[in-house]
């Protein structure tokens, strides 16, 4: 269990962090989500002990970050975005010397090498120079030298940045399979990523938390799920219709053209078929109904723009 | 294994597996056979001891040189290079890094002075020295280099890159032997303060002629400590700025 308690940081007069509490269990993977510089990585640092908090506690299975650092730091992996490597070394002794480093027995290491070898897809590279490996190997590498200590906490800046899309197909395995054994805390600016590799999100703006749940819940928290939605008919009798529906939070008209009005529609929540069936049902001849915006998009787009509540 | 000796293991490997470490081997071996040509192969005719002291003086100079060049990385690189996240992250202390760092580069420092053996051995084959005065230098330059490392290790932490770590090293080193110098110009106490600071004139000497006195090696472990706990405090500073 990860638990961060009202952690603010301050730079000078600056709140980079500002009184974010957010609790996770364990094996979940969380997206943690913010434009650039809403200080996602800034509060990454603070979580994983390399900056001191202002105010606030963090705790790893009851580990106090400022009370027992060590031990803390033992249960924490963290990988920045531009992952940390001796590239003279060989695969193998990088990940021998940082395991040793986290404190785990050289017996241990050795047994562990093989295995986050095998898991972060790096055989076949054991024995090469990192200077001589690519930008995905390397974040490759970096990851595996994260988990080799077996943190109850990873955490990952930005893993996918720089990776082509077929290191990104390949590093999302990666990232859902060490949500099997800990608890992976994955920052990110791009949104898809999130849905494709998340159990959970964090979206931050200007270092508050404004929205912590399931990413199928985020739409509830944003302007609603966009639709457009095409009738052949007039556009007061379309607003007459969608305005006396529940689940319709506002129409627009867009435009109309040939007899067939445009109109965007804000629904509550995911209720395309309810949509469609009250509008049949009242009569108006739907020529279409499609997504006008990905709703994840939008709601984070909602969260985190200047002014949001 | 301690975090320390690791962290040691791995900057001496670092020298060692680098064109970085052989080149300054190479360099110090050069310029001390070259000298010692220069001093010991002549016409006329010299005190075995004389020959041996000479050797241990132009012997300070490289040390110190080497001593500096072999720290400009020591954590000015890890800094520049993004790796001091790794220590940071780690459950070692700043204290642990320094250290670790500073046995790993006087470890390498020794090595190459101990390679320069061969030249007390040919006073010997070719004169007559005794053990103690080849032990008591040997002592000294041992002293000597764990002093300029520490100094060195002091300007790697200040500094945000390796030149920079190079110039500051440097002016440390510099403002350290010039104690004897300034002590000149100055009148008691603050005279003689400086002449106890100053890194080589009062307490090299007597290694270089073979005496060993508790006084000068209480004065190097001091630098030593001094310079280490300075780097400690720097770490630390950086780390919760």
């Amino acid at each position: 269990m990860i638990e961060v308690d009202h952690l603010s940081r301050y730079y000078g007069q600056h709140r980079a962090v500002d009184d974010v509490s957010f609790q996770i269990g364990d094996n979940t993977v969380v997206g943690f989500l913010g434009l650039n510089g809403a200080g996602k990585t800034t509060t990454l640092k603070v979580i994983a002990g390399l900056l001191p908090p202002s105010a606030g506690t963090v705790r790893v299975d009851g580990v106090d970050m400022a009370t027992a650092p060590e031990s803390f730091r033992k249960s924490i992996g963290f990988l920045p975005e531009t992952p940390p490597l001796y590239v003279e070394q060989t695969v193998t002794e990088f990940l021998r010397f940082v395991g040793q480093l986290r404190g785990v027995a050289a017996a241990e290491v050795e047994r562990r090498i093989p295995e986050v070898i095998e898991r972060c897809q790096l055989k076949g590279r054991e024995h090469w120079v990192i200077d001589e490996l690519s930008h995905g190997y390397r974040k490759r590498v970096g990851i595996a030298a994260t988990i080799l200590h077996k943190p109850k906490l990873v955490i990952l800046d930005e893993p996918i940045s720089g990776l082509d899309p077929e290191q990104i197909i390949e590093m999302r395995k990666v990232i859902r399979d060490l949500g099997k054994e800990c608890t992976v805390l994955v920052s990110s600016h791009i949104l898809p990523e999130v849905r494709q590799t998340c159990d959970r999100v964090l979206v931050l703006r200007k270092g508050r938390i404004v929205y912590a749940g399931a990413e199928r819940d985020l739409h509830s928290h944003g302007e609603g799920h966009l639709v457009r939605v095409g009738v052949r008919g007039t556009s007061a009798d379309l607003l007459a219709v969608l305005k006396a529906m529940p689940n319709v939070r506002s129409a627009t008209v867009e435009g109309e053209a040939d007899g067939v009005v445009d109109v965007l529609v804000s629904l509550i929540g995911d209720q395309r078929e309810e949509l469609i069936a009250a509008l049949v049902g009242a009569g108006q001849r739907v020529r279409r109904v499609e997504d006008a915006r990905d709703d994840l998009e939008q709601t984070f787009l909602d969260l985190t723009r200047e002014g949001a509540a | 294994m301690n975090a320390t000796l690791l962290l040691a293991r791995r900057e001496l490997s670092t020298y060692l597996n680098t064109w970085w470490g052989w080149v300054i081997l190479f360099l110090v071996l050069l310029i001390d056979g070259l000298l010692f040509n220069a001093v010991a192969v002549t016409n006329k005719a010299q005190y075995s001891a004389d020959v041996l002291e000479k050797f241990f003086y132009f012997s300070s100079g490289t040390t110190m040189i080497a001593g500096i060049v072999l720290t400009i990385k020591l954590l000015a690189e890890e800094r520049q290079s993004g790796t001091m996240v790794l220590l940071e992250s780690a459950p070692v202390t700043e204290g642990q890094v320094v250290a670790g760092k500073f046995l790993g580069a006087w470890g390498f420092l020794m090595l190459v002075t101990a390679l320069t053996i061969y030249m007390p051995a040919l006073i010997q084959l070719n004169g007559k020295v005794s053990w103690a005065q080849i032990g008591a230098g040997y002592l000294g330059l041992a002293c000597l280099g764990a002093a300029t490392i520490s100094i060195g290790t002091f300007a790697s932490a200040l500094a945000k890159n390796q030149v920079l770590s190079a110039i500051l090293g440097g002016v440390f080193l510099v403002l350290m032997l010039l104690g004897w110098l300034l002590s000149s110009q100055t009148e008691a106490p603050i005279s003689g303060v400086l002449a106890y600071i100053a890194l080589y004139d009062r307490h090299f000497q007597p290694f270089m002629r073979g005496r060993i006195n508790t006084e000068d090696l209480v004065y190097y472990a001091s630098v030593v400590f001094a310079f280490l706990l300075l780097s400690t405090r720097v770490l630390q500073a950086r780390r919760w700025k």
